[in-house]
């Protein structure tokens, strides 16, 4: 069916989805060629929003360069922060304290639960419901509020800085904190009454988009996307970071690689997360946020790799230090970009729809894409 | 058996849609579930929290003094290029020069409220304000000046 | 006493009185396009916002609520926004087509007017075959949008219309299949005398669950005919961002969207007639006393009361589900409403013969 549908004869259709479309979420560029409704190929055009964050950080110092990266997959700011603060500590050997790493921890899971929560809405609204989005943003902006009474901001935080984090929490965190996880254990059963059970989603996205083990591997897929095949790769299971190793939680796995078995990750997801902060959320011990560090940082000559598992997929960040005060070169390596690569390869054979339900799982954003 | 399990996919489909039906009827009959925030009318009782980070001010007292001495960390901190601080030379009684900030200049249109600034600076003489509703008719309103016209340095700061 | 049929009456006594009987009919003939033409205009300004309120509370917003009291008059700021503005034609667009298409959606849903019975001796033109002619002229809506989606040149505006082919086609099945159960039971096409044959109770209730399955599969057929969620595949706004109207704008866009409005208004007022009693109130066998007070209530009131019934049904519908695919759109005809509807039509002629109902 593929080999078949592979040339590109006369008569196709090729059709641009963006840069302006309402299911890219932003400014992907996608030529698709059609055959009728059946998709042929896909071709994603990048570049619309390159703001070359990567050689922006060449030019910054080690303390400034973070705050650039809460502008690539700005719906995990707090866990790409996270990752470069934690390579810089590795490089300069600065020991967190233990307060610290717990804030850390207890922010990324909640960063993790806020994307979730956006990208459930938004891929309902992909699929054509739009209740669930209006719906996704009452629990988000729950802990949006948490995240601007402690960090003072709502989306690009800059809170997690070498050493530690910024500031010490809020009074109020603890409170809100299970307040939220009230809100949200009563109102996810929602999400499967609206969604998850309705038998039009289900036949949308059973059997949609199915990619193999071997392939999501060959295309470098990561996080849920790679999850969903049955694939082992939770960064923070395999390589664990800060406190993770420390942290009773199970790596969700399913195993049939559709777009079903990439919702129901994420869904699964939310609930690990919950499960994390349950149970550091009474155990935050006292002490300093930030270890007390130079007020220049300067790493040491060679070369550091920090990989974070962010909402999306594997998060890394490559830096070759000359030993100064920036970076001589910095890689970031986005979960986005590779799990984009493997649309096509999902694509092919099914119908426009399809496209746009399997987008929706692959869970893109765009400038965690382009950088 | 095939008739069987037709009736049964129709049933089931319906019941699925019938529980979906019944979740949108409760937010339809149920208003105090709204959430919607007046925005522009609330204004009155809009209450940002502490930390909210709007953007870069610089206290001054009751006699018009600042904490500023014109070290400028800030700038140096700054991954934008965000602050810019002039300094000058103040003659002092004793007629030794002294250096002081003439104007520090804030262009607001490049701050990524990132808190850099205030955590470098050692004498905390700026800090983030709560303010939010920064849209201006033109581009040149967003450079401002931090320290008031004719403000000095207060006593003891250095 | 005021009612439809007596001001309807009076005012034809008088114009024949008054002039001879070709002007009077002139006359009666523009009076009647002039109601119906401001009953669009009040139906689209009432559904449009009837639409934006169901929306908004089910998605736990408030809705419209600035423009006039508690923002009842947002849809006439709409509506006074898209006249003023441009209406553009693009340069690659089949011109007389493209401009044709909004005005033949329009004129479809005002010939659908013609034979709804609104309240008690009060429609516009007693057609002996009124139901056959709705069936007939509602499948000319497809031409109006496969024209605007072709003549838009634009590869959106073409798959949007496409589906939109196929969809309504074979939609259009399954929606006679369910209305050829009620005329099955009645024996009549007149809309009229259906309603009439309705006063010891309502189909639905009288035909039990033969007429309450077809009334299923006419509520969903009708959804996807009149191409509303979750069978927008024509608009299938996050695909092809709007389908066939997405070279539209100003005026010419409103017409559309008007029609669709006005379509849904019809849809559910032959539902209403055919299934709920359209103008009969409510009554229950041979209750006469219970009968008599329902009947205190105006007949016109019950057909709005019913015909808005449905029409929050269908939105009710559109703000809950997700969108079907095209190849799933399908399925669901053939393989399940139109196999069902077929069945149940047999059962219905068998409970018509044997007198199976109350």
């Amino acid at each position: 069916m593929v080999e078949e549908l592979g040339s590109n004869t006369e008569g196709d259709l090729i059709i641009n989805v963006g840069p302006q479309h309402p299911a890219t979420h932003g400014v992907l560029h996608l030529v698709i060629t059609l055959n009728g409704e059946t998709i042929k190929k896909v071709e994603p055009h990048l570049g619309y929003i390159h703001r070359s964050i990567e050689k922006m950080c060449e030019s910054l110092t080690y303390r400034q360069f973070i705050y650039v990266t809460s502008r690539m997959d700005y719906l995990s700011s707090h866990i790409n922060n996270h990752a470069c603060a934690l390579i810089v500590e590795k490089g300069m050997q600065i020991e967190v304290p233990p307060r610290a790493q717990v804030i850390r921890v207890l922010m990324d899971e909640l960063t993790r639960i806020a994307s979730h929560e956006l990208w459930w809405g938004a891929m309902a609204m992909d699929l054509g419901a739009f209740t669930p989005f209006f719906h996704a943003f009452r629990e988000r902006e729950a802990i949006n509020e948490i995240m601007e009474e402690t960090c003072g901001a709502r989306l690009t935080m800059n809170y997690m800085v070498p050493g530690g984090v910024l500031e010490d929490l809020h009074p109020d965190f603890q409170r809100k904190v299970k307040e939220f996880i009230t809100l949200y254990k009563r109102k996810i059963a929602e999400y499967d009454d609206m969604v998850t059970g309705n038998i039009i989603f289900q036949n949308r996205m059973k059997g949609v988009g199915v990619i193999s083990a071997a392939d999501a591997i060959s295309y470098g897929c990561s996080g849920p996307t790679l999850r969903g095949c049955g694939v082992s790769c939770d960064i923070r299971k395999i390589y664990p970071y800060e406190l993770y190793d420390k942290i009773e939680f199970d790596e969700v796995l399913e195993t049939a690689g559709d777009s079903f078995a990439r919702y129901m990750v994420r869904i699964r997801e939310m609930n690990q997360s919950i499960r994390i902060i349950e149970q550091l959320i009474d155990n935050i011990p006292e002490g300093d946020v930030q270890a007390k560090t130079k007020a220049v940082l300067k790493l040491p000559k060679g070369e550091f790799y920090q990989r974070v598992e962010t909402a999306r997929g594997e998060f890394g960040i490559f830096i070759v230090s000359e030993g100064g005060t920036n970076p001589y070169r910095i890689k970031f390596r986005s979960p986005g970009f590779s799990n984009l690569s493997a649309l096509d390869h999902m694509a092919r054979g099914s119908k426009i729809g399809d496209l746009v339900a399997m987008m929706g799982t692959l869970d893109l954003v765009i400038p965690d894409i382009d950088r | 058996m095939f008739i069987v399990n037709y009736i049964k996919d129709v049933f089931t489909a319906l019941k699925s849609l019938a529980i979906g039906l019944r979740r949108t009827l409760f937010y339809f009959t149920h208003h105090n579930e709204i959430i919607t925030e007046q925005y522009p009318d609330n204004r009155a009782t809009l209450r940002l929290a502490d930390r909210f980070k709007g953007e870069v001010v610089m206290p001054h007292d009751a006699n018009n003094e600042h904490r500023c001495t014109g070290c400028t960390a800030c700038e140096l901190a700054c991954p934008n290029g965000t602050i810019k601080v002039v300094t000058k030379f103040d003659i002092t009684p004793e007629g030794k020069k002294k250096k002081a900030i003439d104007k520090l200049v804030y262009h607001l249109e490049l701050c990524t409220m990132c808190n850099l600034c205030i955590t470098a600076c050692p004498s905390d003489a700026i800090k983030m304000a709560q303010t939010f509703e920064h849209s201006v008719y033109d581009r040149s309103q967003f450079t401002k000046v931090l320290n008031n016209e004719g403000s000095k340095i207060m006593e003891g700061v250095e | 006493m005021w009612s439809f049929s007596n001001i309807a009456d009076t005012l034809h006594t008088w114009l024949h009185n008054t002039f001879n009987a070709t002007l009077a009919k002139f006359v009666e003939m523009v009076l009647v396009g002039v109601c119906v033409i401001s009953l669009f205009a009040v139906l689209g300004l009432v559904l449009v916002m009837m639409e934006r309120k169901v929306s908004a509370w089910m998605q736990i917003r408030l809705g419209p609520n600035r423009v006039g009291p508690k923002g009842m008059m947002q849809s006439m700021a709409d509506t006074l926004k898209l006249l003023v503005k441009e209406s553009m034609t693009p340069d690659g667009a089949d011109k007389f087509l493209f401009n044709l298409a909004p005005y033949i959606a329009m004129m479809v849903a005002m010939l659908l007017m013609a034979p709804i019975a609104f309240a008690r001796n009060f429609m516009m033109w007693n057609l002996n075959i009124g139901v056959l002619y709705v069936s007939a002229i509602s499948s000319v809506s497809v031409i109006s949008i496969l024209m605007a989606g072709w003549a838009s040149n634009n590869k959106y505006s073409l798959l949007g219309a496409m589906r939109s082919g196929a969809q309504i086609v074979s939609y259009e099945l399954s929606a006679g299949l369910a209305i050829l159960s009620i005329v099955v039971l009645t024996g009549t096409l007149n809309m009229n005398e259906i309603v009439l044959s309705q006063a010891d109770g309502w189909w639905i209730f009288k035909g039990h669950i033969p007429v309450i399955i077809s009334f299923i599969i006419f509520i969903i057929a009708v959804t996807a005919e009149t191409n509303r969620a979750p069978f927008d595949l024509a608009e299938a706004e996050s695909e092809l961002t709007a389908g066939f109207h997405t070279e539209y704008s100003g005026m010419k866009f409103a017409l559309f969207f008007l029609a669709e409005y006005v379509n849904v208004f019809i849809v559910c007022a032959i539902g209403a007639t055919l299934f709920l009693g359209g103008w009969m109130p409510f009554h229950i066998g041979h209750w006469d006393g219970f009968n008599r007070i329902m009947d205190l209530i105006p007949s016109s009131l019950w057909f709005f009361g019913k015909t808005f019934f449905l029409i929050f049904l269908i939105m009710w519908f559109r703000w809950t589900f997700p969108r079907l695919r095209i190849d799933q759109l399908l399925n669901l005809e053939w393989k399940y409403l139109l196999p069902i509807g077929m069945f149940n039509l047999l059962l219905v002629t068998a409970m018509a013969i044997l007198g199976w109902y109350f």
